[in-house]
């Protein structure tokens, strides 16, 4: 029975030993040569003006939300939509009720202002 | 069609909440028609359930679930809509007392009663669920508008604070549940409850996960029904939230997560079928789940002893509570489940009478909650004293109330299965916690009153205040009413 493990277990040995020795050799054999460009915080290459603690406007959230309501719809729908003449009759009043649902959100958040951008 | 009519109460709940949205959506300025239209939801939605519940196919329609609509996934029987009712009930009770608290704190909006419709559906799903993933979604569904509810006296620092708190520790709890959940679909191949034990049967399992799902699944669930160790996110929260919807989450949440542990109990704990090693397993789980239910119930009263704010106090005896009604499951025979379903219902009254009653002599800036506040009470409020009193005296288990007979149920209950040592720790635990209810009773009646002003009171609560009052002392005075009833029900 744990026989059917040792192939995990050994990948996960070579796993660890492999991260160990690189980690170990690049900190040995590797130079060390700090510029002032090389100290500064990483932020996919753009220079970081400000500190990220900071309020943001509620509008992202807004954002956030109707994407929920569009976003999911979508991916539900696509695989519904290509078998559709296979799920036939119950498939297609599940996906009503489902999209009705959504509707729901989707007049709540216009009705409350949510796509009134300024 | 027959299943379209045992759905009922789920349809009805969903669609009241979505109307209750809509309702939103559409008035500008009254608060009415969000109101009324989720009370008026919680009403059909209780009518319902008492219809499909009455009906003769409630159990047949499960014969063949392939070839139901809800494909397994939702199961009918009686305890299921007896805790709709409960749900329904205890929903009831909280809109009718939330109405004036919200105004005094200047925070009502009309997404709470939808949000308090949505965690009510959540739960129902709970009860009628026939498949781990439903399980799942119930329990989501029942605690994002919890996290929600939690911090919606949104210019209180404590309510914030305590909505942040459940709410990271929630999910992290909901992530132990799921990884418990896909551990046994691991195991078995299978989520769907009615098959699991099948393969118990068939000894196609996996012995490994299947402990390990067990134990994940024992852990997410603790933590949702706040018992010990994983306990501490529940005084907190309960002390930060509106004390309606303390007195909300602390019963119905309570009993909808306990019905999630008697729902997962029976089909991963069934001592019937197997060969030894699931009877052992079986025993093994027993054991520790008697071991959280001794230490929860511990716990929780000897922590209340020292507590000084009155909502504290009950949130730690509410951890107490969860204590009883875990013996419930560890007893796992017939009675067990008897005295669940009677402890929630008994619990339920006493427990949101006594939130609502905080909740109507709190005031606006909510810094009255101290015990010594309430001090002389009965000169000044005479009738919430009493009702107080009454609540305080159930919870405590003293006989004439509600509360008596359902410790006297599960008590019987874990001595019939062998846990005698389980039962004492329970009794020491309820004579201790008697020290604190009757506490708040000396306060209130045998001590002056030294310039404490309360707001006036006035309002729907007395509703919400008159059903729990009347509910603990019929099922106190004639527990045989309810107890036919569940005992009826499977």
């Amino acid at each position: 029975m744990l026989e059917t493990y040792l192939p995990l277990v050994i990948m996960l040995i070579v796993g660890f030993a492999v991260a160990i020795i690189f980690m170990v050799l690049s900190e040995w054999l590797g130079a060390r040569r700090s510029t002032a460009e090389k100290k500064t915080t990483y932020e996919s290459g753009m220079i970081p003006y400000k500190n990220a603690r900071d309020r943001f406007s509620v509008k992202f959230y807004m954002v956030a939300v109707s994407f929920i309501v569009f976003d999911i719809e979508v991916v539900f729908l696509y695989p519904w939509a290509v078998q559709f003449s296979k799920l036939g009759l119950a498939a297609f009043i599940a996906m009503m009720s489902f999209i009705f649902i959504l509707l729901v959100g989707y007049i709540y958040e216009l009705k409350k202002g949510g796509f009134d951008w300024d | 069609m027959a299943e379209m009519q045992l759905l009922l109460p789920l349809i009805s709940i969903s669609s009241f909440a979505l109307l209750a949205v809509l309702s939103d959506a559409f008035t500008r300025k009254t608060k009415e028609i969000t109101y009324y239209v989720s009370l008026i939801g919680l009403i059909v939605t209780s009518i319902t359930a008492i219809y499909a519940m009455a009906l003769p196919a409630n159990t047949s329609a499960l014969t063949n679930p392939l070839d139901s609509i809800s494909k397994g996934m939702v199961v009918f029987g009686g305890y299921t809509y007896f805790f709709d009712i409960l749900f329904c009930l205890s929903a009831f009770m909280t809109i009718l007392a939330s109405r004036d608290y919200l105004t005094k704190a200047y925070t009502e909006y009309k997404e709470y009663y939808s949000l308090i419709l949505f965690s009510v559906s959540g739960m129902m799903m709970i009860a009628h669920a026939g498949n781990l993933v439903m399980i799942f979604i119930g329990i989501e569904t029942m605690s994002i508008p919890f996290y929600i509810l939690t911090g919606f006296i949104r210019n209180r620092y404590r309510s914030v604070e305590s909505a942040l708190k459940y709410f990271l520790l929630g999910s992290f709890a909901t992530g132990f549940l799921l990884y418990g959940m896909a551990m046994i679909y691991g195991a078995t191949g299978t989520t769907d409850l009615a098959l699991i034990p099948l393969k118990f049967k068939e000894l196609t399992f996996n012995p490994t996960y299947l402990s390990i799902g067990i134990g994940l699944i024992i852990i997410g669930l603790s933590f949702k029904v706040a018992a010990f160790p994983f306990h501490q996110w529940a005084p907190d929260v309960y002390e930060g939230a509106p004390t309606v919807i303390t007195g909300f989450m602390s019963t119905a949440g309570k009993a909808a997560a306990l019905v999630g542990f008697i729902i997962i109990a029976r089909a991963l704990v069934p001592n019937v079928y197997f060969a030894a090693y699931s009877s052992r397993t079986a025993q093994s789980v027993q054991l520790v789940i008697a071991i959280i239910s001794a230490a929860t119930m511990l716990i929780g009263n000897i922590s209340a002893l020292v507590q000084k704010n009155i909502k504290r106090m009950l949130a730690y005896s509410s951890i107490a509570h969860a204590g009883y009604l875990l013996m419930g499951i560890v007893a796992n025979n017939q009675h067990g489940l008897n005295g669940i379903l009677f402890y929630s219902a008994a619990y339920l009254f006493m427990q949101i009478g006594a939130f609502i009653i905080i909740s109507v002599l709190e005031n606006a800036k909510a810094d009255n909650l101290d015990l010594d506040n309430y001090k002389g009470l009965y000169k000044t409020h005479p009738y919430l004293a009493a009702m107080l009193a009454m609540f305080m005296f159930s919870l405590a288990g003293i006989p004439p109330m509600g509360g008596f007979f359902g410790k006297y149920y599960l008590f019987a209950a874990a001595i019939e299965s062998g846990f005698v040592w389980l039962t004492i720790v329970a009794v020491i635990s309820s004579i201790i916690s008697v020290y604190f209810y009757i506490g708040l009773v000396l306060n209130m009646y045998f001590k002056e009153n030294d310039g404490e002003e309360f707001p006036d009171v006035k309002g729907a609560y007395i509703i919400s205040l008159l059903i729990a009052t009347v509910g603990i002392l019929v099922i106190g005075i004639y527990p045989s009413i309810l107890m036919d009833i569940i005992t009826g029900l499977w």
